[in-house]
C-alpha cells in the first residue's frame, strides 16, 4: 500500500470556534497546534468585559452586542449566559471546516507520553470516508494498521462523506449531575486507542466540547438550542444539535464519527448548578429521543436547510404538548435557518445531494 | 457490578481442525484448566488428536457425532462447522469458544489477557444497544453513562453474545490479507461496545462467547461455501451465523457487545492461496447484507427456535433463488432446529 501521507494542514479552511464567558488562557497550551488557524471567539455574558486574547493568534471576537446588531431581531434565536452562543460562530465563519473547544480544556498526553495534536486527528477524521452502513469490528477500516474485516461486503467499503468528528475526553468525563454527584471523583483515564462511524440509525449524546464538522456538508444542522438566560433549560445545547444533525446525516448519507482524538479536560463544573439547569432536560429527553428515532424525513428534503426546517415542523406538532419551550425552540429553528441563509447567501443551500443519498 | 458466575455454568468449546492441541492447550492452560472443555474434532482429521493431561474435557469425535446426528440431517459438521456439535451437546449456560490456531494475547500492560474471563463480563453485564454510549460500555470499571443518555435506557438488556478480537493476524478476508501481505493487527482498542439495535456486522468465530440458554440454537453451522476449507479465509459459515444470532438478538430485545478480549492469532495459511482457491465467498455478502437489513421477524416468534425457522424461511424464499448454496443453507437451518430440539436437551455422553 502507498505510504502515509502526512495531514494537511487546512489552515485557510477551518475556523477554531471558542466560547468564553471568562478567559482565554488555556489558548498558550494549545498555541503549537492552533497558532496557524484563524480564531472566532464568541464572549458570551457582560459584552462590556474585555477578553483579552493571548498574543500572536488570528482572531475575530463577537460580544452580545456584537450579534444583536448583525442578526438584528434574528438574534433571539443565540442564546445568551449558556455556550450554546458558539454556535454564532459557526454561522458567521466562511470556512470549510469548523473545530469547537471549550475554554477549560486541555492538550492531553497519548499512553506514550507524547502530546495530542487534537486538531490534526479531526482533520483526519473528516477527511476519510465514514462507514455507517454496516459495522467494522477492527473500528475505522481507513486507518493505518487496519482495514475491512471479512465479511464486509465490497460495494460498502468506499463509504460516505464524513460530516461530524466527536471526540473524547480524559480526566473530567462528560458526566450528567446525578452521575456527577454520585460519582464526583471519578476520573476518565481509559484511553481507547479507535475511531468509529456511529451507525446509521442510532442516535448518540454529541458533546460540544471537541468537535469537529464539515460546515459545508452539515453547518445548518448545528444549531445549539435555546438556552442559559430566561430559558428553562441548559446544558442540553450540543445534545439537541446532535440529534438533529444525526437524523439529517443519517438521511443524507453523510457520515458521523466519535472516538479520537482526546482532549484533557480539567474542570468539574458544579453538579447542583448543573442540576438545576438539567432538571428539565433529565425528563424532557424520555420524549425526546423516541422522536428523534421516529423522524422519517421526506425525499425531497435534500438539503440541510430543508432537512432541518422540516424538524423544526415536526418539533412543533410533536413535543410542543410536552412543554411550550419547544414552540419557542421550533420557531428559533426557522430563525436560526433565515439567519444562516442571509449570512451566507453565496451558499444559499448547502450543495444538493443526489437522490441516493435521502431515505 | 457482574453478576457473580461459577465456574461450572460455563463450557470452553474447541473445535479442533488440527491434531496436535499440545501447544495450544498448554498456553492456555492457566486460563482453561478451571472449567469444563468440549473439544470436537473436525470429522475429516485422518490423525489421533494430542491433548496434554489436566484437563476436565470431553472429546467428540467423528463416530460420536454420526451416533447423534445420523443421516438425519442436511448438516456438515466438518471443518470449523465442527464446533458447533460442541454447542448442541452443552449443557451449560455460558459457552466460550476460539479457533485452535490461537494463543492468549497480552493487553496494553503486558498482562496475559484472560479471554475468559472477560467474556463472561461482557456476558453477565448489560447491554445498551437502543442508544449509542460515548464512552462505550457504561458498565466498565471507570466509565459510565454520558450527559445525554436517557435514564429509561440505562438498566440496558441481557447481552447474549460477546464478539472478541485477534491481534497478529486480523481476521480479514483472502484479498484485503493478500494485498497486505505484512500486515498484522498490533493495535489494542481498550474497550467493548455494545452493537446498536438493527445495526449489522461481520460476526468473526475465532474469538466468541455467548448465552446458550438465550440464543443457543441461532448459531448455526448452516452456510457451505462451494470451496469450504480449512482456512477462516474459505469459509463464511461464522459470517453467514453472526448475522443471524444479530438479527435474532435485536428481535428479541437481546445485546450484542465487540470488543475487548483479544487473542492472539497465529499466522496460518496462504491469503493468495486461498484466494485462488475460493473467492466467491466474498461475493455473497453483496446479497446477503441487504436481505438481512430488511428482515422483519414476526411477533409471534418469542424463541430463538422459532426465530431460526422464520429466518431460514425467509432465505429459502428471498435468497434461495439466487444461488442454491442458499437454498442449501435455509434446510440446515431448520434441520439444525430439529436438532437442537431433539438433542439439545437430551443427556449424552460420548463414546457410549
Amino acid at each position: 500500500m502507498a505510504t502515509v501521507s502526512p495531514t494537511p494542514l487546512l489552515k485557510d479552511e477551518l475556523d477554531i470556534v471558542i466560547p468564553t464567558i471568562r478567559n482565554l488562557d488555556f489558548l498558550e497550551m494549545w498555541r503549537p497546534f492552533f497558532q496557524p488557524y484563524h480564531l472566532i471567539i464568541v464572549q458570551d455574558g457582560d459584552p462590556s468585559k474585555v477578553i483579552k486574547v493571548p498574543d500572536g493568534f488570528d482572531y475575530e471576537l463577537y460580544n452580545r452586542n456584537d450579534i444583536n446588531r448583525i442578526l438584528g431581531p434574528k438574534a433571539s434565536c443565540i442564546s445568551f449566559k449558556d455556550s450554546a452562543c458558539r454556535c454564532f460562530g459557526y454561522m458567521v465563519s466562511k470556512k470549510k471546516y469548523i473545530y469547537t473547544i471549550d475554554d477549560d480544556c486541555f492538550v492531553a498526553k497519548d499512553p506514550s507520553g507524547k502530546d495530542i495534536n487534537a486538531l490534526e486527528q479531526h482533520i483526519k477524521n473528516l477527511l476519510c470516508p465514514s462507514t455507517p452502513f454496516f459495522f467494522n469490528t477492527l473500528y475505522d477500516p481507513y486507518r493505518d494498521g487496519a482495514d475491512f474485516v471479512r465479511g464486509y461486503p465490497f460495494s460498502l467499503r468506499e463509504g460516505v462523506p464524513t460530516a461530524v468528528s466527536h471526540g473524547l475526553w480524559l480526566n473530567i468525563p462528560d458526566y450528567d449531575a446525578p452521575t456527577q454527584l454520585v460519582k464526583p471523583l471519578e476520573r476518565n483515564t481509559r484511553y481507547v486507542d479507535a475511531i468509529m462511524s456511529i451507525p446509521k440509525g442510532t442516535l448518540f449524546p454529541m458533546c460540544g466540547m471537541n468537535l469537529a464538522f464539515n460546515r459545508e456538508l452539515i453547518g445548518p444542522a448545528m444549531y445549539f438550542g435555546l438556552m442559559g438566560d430566561g430559558q428553562p433549560i441548559g446544558r442540553y445545547d450540543d445534545m439537541w444539535a446532535g440529534w438533529c444533525t444525526k437524523v439529517i446525516c443519517d438521511h443524507l448519507g453523510l457520515g458521523v464519527k466519535t472516538g479520537l482524538p482526546y482532549i484533557w479536560h480539567s474542570k468539574a463544573s458544579n453538579p447542583f448548578v448543573n442540576l438545576k439547569k438539567e432538571y428539565k432536560g433529565i425528563y424532557w429527553q424520555e420524549e425526546l429521543i423516541p422522536f428523534f428515532q421516529s423522524v422519517t424525513l421526506p425525499k425531497d428534503c435534500t438539503t440541510v436547510q430543508k432537512c432541518y426546517i422540516e424538524i423544526s415542523k415536526q418539533v412543533k406538532a410533536k413535543l410542543s404538548k410536552v412543554d411550550d419551550y419547544f414552540n419557542k425552540l421550533a420557531d428559533a429553528m426557522v430563525t436560526w435557518i433565515d439567519a444562516w441563509d442571509e449570512l451566507n447567501p453565496s451558499v444559499a443551500k448547502s450543495a444538493e445531494l443526489p437522490n441516493g443519498a435521502a431515505k | 457490578m457482574p453478576i457473580p458466575i461459577k465456574d461450572d455454568e460455563i463450557d470452553i468449546v474447541i473445535g479442533a481442525l488440527h491434531s496436535d492441541l499440545t501447544t495450544f492447550m498448554d498456553a492456555w492452560r492457566p486460563i482453561f484448566s478451571r472449567f469444563h472443555l468440549i473439544i470436537v474434532k473436525d470429522p475429516d482429521l485422518k490423525e489421533e488428536l494430542r491433548i496434554p493431561e489436566g484437563f476436565n474435557l470431553d472429546v467428540y469425535k467423528k463416530l460420536d457425532i454420526d451416533h447423534v446426528v445420523g443421516t438425519s440431517t442436511s448438516i456438515i459438521f466438518s471443518g470449523y462447522s465442527c464446533r458447533y456439535f460442541g454447542y448442541l451437546v452443552s449443557r451449560k449456560k455460558y459457552i466460550v469458544s476460539v479457533d485452535d490456531d490461537c494463543l492468549p494475547a497480552k493487553d496494553n500492560k503486558g498482562f496475559l489477557v484472560d479471554a475468559v474471563a472477560q467474556h463472561i463480563t461482557n456476558l453477565t453485564t448489560p447491554a445498551t444497544p437502543f442508544f449509542f454510549n460515548t464512552l462505550y460500555d457504561p458498565f466498565t470499571e471507570g466509565a459510565d453513562f454520558v450527559r445525554g443518555y436517557p435514564f429509561s435506557l440505562r438498566s440496558g438488556v441481557t447481552c447474549a453474545l460477546s464478539c472478541g478480537l485477534w491481534h497478529n493476524l486480523a481476521d480479514y478476508d483472502a484479498p484485503t490479507q493478500a494485498l497486505k501481505p505484512e500486515e498484522r493487527n498490533s493495535r489494542y482498542v481498550d474497550a467493548v461496545l455494545t452493537v446498536p439495535a438493527r445495526t449489522l456486522m461481520p460476526i468473526s468465530g475465532i474469538n466468541i462467547a455467548f448465552n446458550r440458554d438465550a440464543v443457543g440454537p441461532a448459531l448455526l453451522p448452516c452456510l457451505r461455501l462451494a470451496g469450504e476449507g480449512k482456512f477462516r479465509w474459505e469459509t463464511m459459515e461464522d459470517i453467514w451465523s453472526g448475522m443471524c444470532v444479530k438479527v435474532i438478538c435485536d428481535h428479541l430485545g437481546l445485546g450484542v457487545k465487540t470488543g475487548i478480549p483479544y487473542v492472539w492469532r497465529n499466522d496460518r495459511g496462504d491469503a493468495i492461496a486461498s484466494l485462488r482457491k475460493e473467492w466467491e465467498g466474498v461475493k455473497m455478502m453483496e446479497d446477503v447484507v441487504p436481505f438481512f437489513q430488511s428482515l422483519r421477524l414476526p411477533q409471534e416468534a418469542t424463541t430463538a427456535e422459532d426465530c431460526v425457522v422464520e429466518v431460514a424461511n425467509a432465505v429459502n424464499e428471498k435468497l434461495g433463488p439466487k444461488d442454491p448454496m442458499f437454498a442449501r443453507a435455509a434446510k440446515a437451518m431448520l434441520d439444525w432446529v430439529k436438532l437442537w430440539k431433539s438433542v439439545g436437551v437430551s443427556s449424552y455422553s460420548p463414546g457410549a
